[in-house]
């Protein structure tokens, strides 16, 4: 047993904070919050393209780095504590994951490469209203070829070419692959919490779709590519956590009150520990995540619920406490934290809410312990 | 990162299942889980003995004392698939995990030849005495004396707390040998004959029922200097590598856990209730990220890492986890789960017993409290508490 990334995988790690540690820094993500017309920071999103992380999982044949899950996982944790605002998680952990795991041959070889080079911007879009969507109840159809209906929200729908659409097919459910830019779609920008990261409503009007995978196969497919998702959203909730923790012991640090730092006084220093184990408990799941997704393991479903569940509730606690322990400050629109507390909103509800989560881990565990 | 084991560890894996196979009971769910008394006892010499002759005690400890010279990785093998069988270990907890390892730490080679391997082969047992009255999670407070008579110290004073000093044949006492000095200065270590004159253990009656504790009285009781671990002062620089070995003491889980819960829960029906589904989760994903955060300590410390005070994070989670769980399926058993007799109850009255034992396991071995200081000061780095006894002799301040 090994229980930690490698040295080189640690190096990525670094190269990757340095690198967005300049590139892509909280007046990077304000620029995209302070001025609704932007869905996204262009130049970022660019200077992402250039390092290849996009295809940072995507086998050398398409034109990725062919590095594996775990290089991506490092990834996800540096974008989540960075807070880039950029389409990152859409393309990557949904609509490229989506095709590799259903994708036909002619379809891989047909869009990955693009996805790679930039030119393929990928959403991937399931809700339909409140609550998780349920494939036994989807709205929009499709008929073969033509799909029909609304999804909403869809996280970067604005501003992605391709979706990734789970549809009604018949009596089951299916995965679709839609061009954004074809005649029969329509687009608009919705207001979310969290400005930094773009939404739409897109509705569909008989706009040409293809499917991905077998008919009828959608709910599972659906499932597994949330079991993905979960794992790389979990990393993207770990790092923003553990950025919130640092922000909030710095500050604590160096914030006097009644002649000495806050963080002397233990109702400080006792949420900050809580804090912190939070993070590792949260650090731990996701490692474990990681290597389940890495290695296609058995263990996926739950483990995936694990890491997902653990980072959701410590990037909630971090994130809040973050501006509790700002006080005035921390409520102010120039201070960083409200940054992470709207993050920390759209990670935990992104892919289902931790309600979702908390019932398919039981699930699983219930499966697994069969009497 | 890999959860499958290497080809060492496989190899080191099968051999340690089959040597318990040999010798142990795998556990079921009527496993006692804090079974006590004098047959216990016996057996738990027993196996600490076919543990040691067989190669399996104290992994990582060298050969020459007895140990296997083995990898920390072996040790948590060991400890995972020992954990797995009916293993009586709990009197050798203390010493081995604590006691004994600061007389390495500190000993002569007197020491080491005289005690370390009797300890390894279940031969003699060790009680901690640091606590009293009035220090116990301020314990540099302590007040029991130690006076320098020739070549012997004489020691006066008392003890609280002491797990284990009744059936104990060596303890390690932290006496205050110069009360004119601040309190963390006048300190000395020492180890102490349980059974010899002046010594007396009373076991305390205990919340939960049981008499695992005590109070330790010392009336004129003679320790040769050699007797003497760190020099004269030392005390506290000994004491903090015996609480740092208490964190690193790697365990099995301390009584029912989401499993045992969800298993109930199945056979009452509960299973299907939403808020418990919920709660069900929470409490998986806090056990699975605390037993996998041990696996990062220990890949860490493969690599040469030394164990740190992040390893407090583990007691926080589970003594409040079996808290919780064990309230819980007292609440799912309605009136039915104020009845704790073993023969009527569920799986043995387990939950009822976890319950009445979870408080001391947040007291013991530093508090939530105490605990949670350290993660903020030495994780963290945040400001100390405010500390008025610092500089002050220690027969100056006030104690309560
Ligand atoms: C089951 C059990 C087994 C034990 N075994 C041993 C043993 O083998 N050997 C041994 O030496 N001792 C043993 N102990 C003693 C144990 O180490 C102490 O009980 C423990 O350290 C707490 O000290 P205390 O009981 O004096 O509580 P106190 O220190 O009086 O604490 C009372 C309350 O005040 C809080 N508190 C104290 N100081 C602070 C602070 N600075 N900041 C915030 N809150 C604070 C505590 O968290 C607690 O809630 C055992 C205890 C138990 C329950």
């Amino acid at each position: 047993m090994n229980f930690d990334f490698s040295e080189d995988q640690k190096f990525l790690a670094s190269e990757a904070r340095k690198f967005l540690g300049a590139q892509c820094t909280t007046a990077h993500v304000r620029e995209v919050l302070d001025d609704d017309a932007k869905s996204h920071h262009e130049g970022v999103w660019q200077k992402v393209v250039e390092m290849g992380w996009i295809g940072a999982a995507i086998p050398e044949e398409y034109g990725g780095l062919g590095l594996g899950m775990l290089e991506l996982c490092v990834i996800a944790e540096e974008m989540g504590r960075a807070l880039a605002p950029v389409p990152f998680a859409s393309t990557t952990y949904f609509f490229a994951e989506a095709l590799k795991l259903a994708g036909s041959e002619a379809q891989k070889s047909s869009i990955l490469e693009k996805v790679v080079s930039g030119e393929v911007v990928g959403c991937y879009a399931a809700s339909e209203g409140p609550g998780n969507p349920d494939p036994a109840k989807l709205k929009v159809t499709f008929d073969g070829s033509k799909i029909s209906g609304t999804k909403l929200p869809v996280t970067d729908g604005d501003i992605a070419t391709h979706a990734v659409v789970l549809v009604k097919e018949g009596a089951g459910a299916s995965l679709v692959l839609v061009d954004l830019n074809a005649d029969g779609v329509s687009r608009k920008s919705v207001s979310t919490l969290e400005p930094t990261r773009s939404h739409a409503e897109i509705t569909f009007d008989g706009a040409s779709a293809e499917r991905l995978g077998a008919a009828g196969e959608g709910a599972d497919l659906h499932d597994a590519v949330m079991n993905r998702a979960a794992v790389l959203l979990a990393f993207e909730q770990l790092g923003g956590a553990d950025r919130c923790l640092e922000m909030a012991t710095e500050y604590a640090k160096e914030r006097y009150a009644f002649g000495r730092p806050i963080g002397g006084n233990q109702a400080i220093k006792h949420k900050l520990a809580e804090m912190y184990v939070k993070n590792q408990v949260a650090r731990s799941n996701c490692y474990y995540g990681a290597w389940a997704l890495s290695t296609d393991a058995a263990e996926l479903p739950e483990a995936a619920a694990a890491s997902r569940l653990a980072a959701s509730d410590a990037f909630w606690f971090a994130s809040k406490e973050n501006i509790q322990t700002h006080g005035g400050m921390g409520f102010t629109w120039e201070v960083d934290c409200h940054l992470f507390y709207r993050r920390a909103k759209l990670l935990a509800v992104q892919a289902g809410a931790p309600k979702v989560w908390k019932e398919k881990l039981v699930s699983a565990l219930e499966r697994k312990n069969a009497a | 990162m890999d959860f499958n084991d290497t080809a060492e560890e496989a190899e080191f894996r099968a051999e340690a299942r089959s040597f318990l196979e040999k010798h142990l009971k795998l556990k079921d769910a009527n496993t006692p889980r804090r079974p006590s008394g004098e047959d216990f006892l016996k057996r738990a010499k027993e196996w600490q003995k076919t543990k040691a002759e067989g190669g399996f005690a104290q992994i990582t400890w060298p050969k020459e004392w007895g140990g296997r010279g083995g990898t920390s990785m072996q040790q948590v093998i060991w400890n995972q698939e020992e954990g797995k069988f009916e293993a009586p270990t709990g009197p050798f907890a203390i010493g081995l995990g604590m006691c004994v390892p600061t007389v390495i730490a500190f000993g002569s080679n007197e020491h080491k030849k005289r005690y370390v391997e009797k300890a390894l082969r279940g031969e003699e047992i060790w009680c901690q005495l640091f606590s009293e009255p009035a220090a116990g999670s301020d314990v540099a407070g302590v007040k029991t004396r130690a006076v320098k008579d020739g070549d012997d110290w004489v020691i006066n004073g008392q003890k609280v707390w002491t797990t284990g000093a009744h059936f104990s044949d060596y303890g390690i006492v932290l006496a205050r040998t110069d009360p004119k000095a601040p309190k963390h200065k006048g300190l000395t270590m020492f180890i102490v004959d349980m059974h010899q004159q002046g010594v007396e253990a009373r076991p305390i009656h205990q919340a939960s029922g049981g008499r695992e504790f005590n109070e330790v009285y010392f009336t004129d009781v003679r320790i040769p200097d050699s007797d003497r671990l760190g020099e004269v002062g030392e005390g506290w620089k000994v004491a903090l590598v015996t609480l740092m070995n208490e964190r690193l003491a790697v365990g099995g889980s301390p009584g029912p856990d989401w499993k045992e819960i969800m298993d109930y829960a199945r056979s009452t029906g509960t299973i299907s209730d939403q808020a418990f589904r919920e709660k069900l989760a929470d409490w998986y994903v806090a056990a699975q990220g605390y037993n996998l955060t041990k696996f990062r300590t220990q890949t860490a410390l493969s690599r040469g890492a030394t164990p740190g005070p992040e390893n407090s994070i583990g007691k926080i989670i589970t003594a409040n986890q079996l808290q919780d769980i064990c309230n819980s399926a007292i609440e799912m058993q309605d009136h039915y789960g104020i009845m704790n007799d073993s023969d009527t109850m569920p799986a043995n009255a387990l939950f009822q017993q976890s319950f009445m034992w979870a408080p001391g396991l947040r007291i013991a071995g530093g508090t939530d409290e105490i605990l949670k200081n350290i993660i903020a000061e030495r994780v963290l780095g945040l400001p100390q508490d405010v500390r008025v006894d610092k500089k002050v002799p220690f027969d100056e301040l006030k104690q309560g």
